[in-house]
């Protein structure tokens, strides 16, 4: 999994593992490895061990077995404080009774920053998250959004390397959270700095990150950019957690190249990509987008494959119509269409067709 | 009111019925204002009657007391006034005159009285608070006062040849009118000397202020030990699991669910000469047995007793604020390169202070009134000031003089709470 040469790479966990009562793994070989200035983030269920590997690298919890190195050098035995990592955390954990400018100077204080290097730095930090004229306020008198910028300069006002963000934009408004999503990433990429973001949020995960690690039962369950891990996903629980997902099951007939036959549970005879099946006779799962699928007969491809459906429950939501629909025993199927002149609109009870490429119909594990 | 000044002039705002809006705002809530007193009327009642009330009735008697000029029969309670003719010569005479025969002689019809009301004893008490020896002279000359004849004062001097001390008449005159603040200076250990100038007792007789400082000092003792042993405890209590901590909270709480008696009494058993401690240390070889450590009936003893009878009230306060400081601020702290001892110094302690000030204004105040530890262990050396009220109250039945050092007490605290808001301030008080 590790596609970044590790002696180029700014953080690399090496088979680390972290158990917190000896008799079941919460962290089970984790492998990864940051290259400087990339944006990193980590999604997964909550209890997926996401957190704990960001507590690792903070140095919080110590890793039960396995090395973690930060630019080269291995932490393990190193005290947070000495670790120069800035940290966000999920409940801003900004010092009530510190004014905003004593928040932000902590961290020089305890540097043993002069006074007049501090002011400016504080200065800077404050302007960069747009917060100027908020540095004798309390965080009690801040807003949700505000107390979130603060946090976010006061974990980069010592300049760190590496910035750890554990789910920051939990709290906030829908609106608040697109916006904070945008300011973070901006000042993540003007500012060059190597960022681990934490988030169960997959819309935060994919429009933030250089690369997305999915994680799920203490493993990583796919290391890679957002559009590939959208589209291609490695196995069925990246393909379920990320977006919205059909599946549908079966077992594999034939496997000819890059394409394999699918029998599905309902009789039906479907073709799909083999992803990470490799056998004939074994069980697999199909799994296919809402958007890749076609309704409308004379806008299906050559080559695309067609299957009897029944609809079960038809969605008007403006700019896409939303289909529920009954296809091979399967009464969850969704069809998502955007909403254009020489799209059909559908009601519930009738019986249609529908239509996908073989190509965008994944054969995944059971 | 609000008034709306759209044209420059002010304008009543109305209801959509014409009616001021502040009036029918009011008449909408007085039925829920009232309802919401008659809730806490009771309350109100029961605080006026068992704590206003005696509290303003002892400030009174520090100040009132009318032993030498009121007499009340038990049986019938019909006041009779008493010592009138001795006060209107105290009246027409300025302090200092030496007493002259017509003083002798409206003494000698105020006997008269006292004689046939059986009170002589009651008028002697009150001047024996200021005087010793008093009482025994006024029971004496009273059983002789039918038979005096004039000359009055040779007869009064034939009784007892004190009857001539200044100090006896200055005592006498200041008794002479019920109000009186002769009872605050007992207080603080000063008298009038015979020209009525405020004087320092002798000073083999000074116990009061001595004995105010040392109470002062054990319970600011008291108070910093609690607090050195509490907060430990309180941080432990605050971050365990749930589980465990509800055991340790059951410990802290167990001297609440047992009797003071049976808790002070208990130390009595581990800490007197021939008991547990002693007898371990002696077992063990760390002391001779016949150089036993004396723990108890010194302050030694109220010293441990109370700090660990108080300490519930230390922890808890300090638990309250100490559970929902999330511990990502010290994390915060140390991420930002903080090491633990500037994490604790400088974000944790900070947001703990309002527990503290809450747990040492409640342990203080505690301790400067304790009253049955220190009597039980404290032995001469351990008493409080509360137990020299007790015994003024119960066997001196100095009321008055009871009720002047509880009246200082009293001012001594609401000094300190003062002191406490002006400092810490009270809004940042934190008890649960």
């Amino acid at each position: 999994m590790a596609d970044v040469n590790r002696d180029d790479a700014f953080v690399v966990f090496d088979r680390v593992q972290k158990s917190y009562d000896g008799e079941t793994l919460v962290v089970k070989d984790l492998n990864l490895s940051m290259p400087r200035g990339e944006f990193l983030t980590m999604l997964g269920p909550s209890g997926s061990g996401k957190t704990t590997c960001l507590m690792m690298l903070a140095g919080f919890e110590t890793a039960t077995h396995g090395e973690i190195l930060l630019g080269g050098k291995p932490i393990n035995n190193i005290p947070p404080h000495k670790r120069g990592i800035g940290m966000v955390f999920q409940n801003y954990a900004l010092f009530p009774h510190m004014t905003v400018a004593e928040n932000l100077s902590f961290p020089l204080e305890v540097r043993g920053i002069d006074k007049s290097t501090r002011e400016g730095k504080i200065k800077r930090a404050l302007d960069m998250v747009q917060m100027g004229q908020f540095g004798n306020r309390r965080p009690a008198q801040l807003s949700g959004g505000q107390q979130q910028r603060i946090a976010l300069a006061r974990a980069l006002v010592f300049e760190p390397e590496l910035v750890l963000m554990d789910e920051p934009l939990g709290a906030l408004d829908k609106q608040l959270r697109e916006h904070m999503q945008f300011e973070i990433t901006r000042l993540a990429h003007e500012l060059g700095i190597t960022t681990v973001y934490v988030t169960h949020d997959q819309t935060e995960a994919l429009t933030m990150s250089d690369r997305v690690a999915v994680f799920d039962d203490g493993r990583i369950q796919q290391l890679a950019a957002p559009d590939t891990l959208y589209e291609e996903p490695q196995n069925s629980f990246v393909a379920q957690f990320i977006g919205e997902n059909n599946t549908l099951e079966g077992v594999i007939t034939a496997i000819k190249g890059d394409l394999c036959e699918v029998k599905l549970d309902s009789g039906e005879i479907i073709d799909a990509k083999p992803v990470n099946v490799s056998e004939v006779g074994q069980r697999t799962r199909v799994s296919i987008r809402p958007e890749r699928v076609e309704m409308n007969r004379s806008r299906l491809q050559a080559g695309a494959h067609t299957l009897k459906a029944e609809v079960l429950e038809f969605i008007y939501m403006g700019d896409i119509f939303r289909t529920r629909l009954r296809v091979a025993g399967n009464e969850d199927f969704v069809v998502k269409t955007r909403n254009a002149p020489d799209q059909v609109r559908t009601e519930p009870g009738q019986q249609i067709e529908i239509g996908w490429l073989p190509q965008d119909c994944r054969a995944l594990d059971a | 009111m609000t008034d709306a000044t759209a044209n420059g002039k002010p304008q009543m705002l109305t209801t959509a019925d014409g009616k001021p809006l502040k009036e029918a705002l009011n008449r909408a809530q007085a039925r829920a204002r009232r309802k919401a007193f008659l809730l806490v009327l009771p309350l109100l009642a029961f605080i006026l009657i068992t704590f206003v009330t005696p509290i303003a009735q002892m400030l009174h008697q520090s100040v009132y007391n009318e032993g030498f000029v009121m007499h009340e029969d038990i049986g019938s309670g019909e006041r009779t006034p008493i010592m009138t003719n001795i006060k209107t010569w105290f009246d027409e005479n300025p302090a200092g005159t030496e007493p002259n025969e017509e003083a002798f002689a409206a003494l000698h019809k105020d006997f008269l009285l006292l004689r046939e009301l059986r009170a002589p004893g009651q008028a002697g008490t009150r001047v024996n608070y200021e005087r010793g020896g008093s009482r025994s002279m006024f029971t004496k000359t009273a059983r002789r006062a039918e038979r005096m004849e004039a000359p009055y004062m040779e007869a009064f001097l034939d009784v007892d040849e004190e009857w001539t001390d200044p100090e006896l008449w200055r005592v006498m005159r200041d008794a002479s009118s019920a109000y009186t603040f002769n009872f605050y200076l007992a207080a603080l250990d000063r008298t009038k000397n015979v020209d009525g100038e405020i004087v320092n007792v002798d000073e083999n007789r000074q116990i009061y202020v001595k004995l105010f400082a040392r109470t002062l000092f054990l319970s600011v003792l008291i108070t910093f030990l609690t607090f050195l042993l509490g907060y430990p405890i309180a941080h432990l209590l605050a971050t365990l699991p749930l589980r465990y901590s509800n055991l340790l909270m059951i410990f802290v709480l167990l001297p609440f669910w047992t009797s003071l008696l049976v808790r002070t009494t208990s130390w009595m058993v581990l800490l007197q000469s021939q008991g547990v401690v002693n007898d371990a240390l002696v077992g063990m070889g760390l002391l001779g047995d016949d150089n036993r450590l004396q723990m108890m009936y010194n302050q030694i003893g109220t010293v441990v007793a109370m700090t660990h009878i108080l300490l519930p009230f230390m922890v808890l306060p300090l638990y309250s604020v100490m559970r929902p400081i999330n511990p990502s601020y010290v994390r915060a702290a140390r991420s930002l390169g903080a090491t633990s001892w500037t994490a604790f110094r400088r974000i944790y302690f900070p947001q703990t202070v309002p527990g503290i000030g809450a747990g040492a204004l409640l342990v203080f105040i505690l301790a400067v009134g304790y009253y049955i530890t220190p009597a039980l262990v404290g032995g001469a050396d351990g008493q409080l000031i509360s137990n020299l009220i007790a015994f003024h109250m119960q066997n001196s039945l100095n009321w008055s003089l009871a009720a002047a050092l509880a009246a200082l007490l009293l001012a001594g605290i609401l000094i300190l709470y003062w002191l406490y808001d002006r400092l810490i301030g009270i809004d940042n008080l934190k008890l649960g």
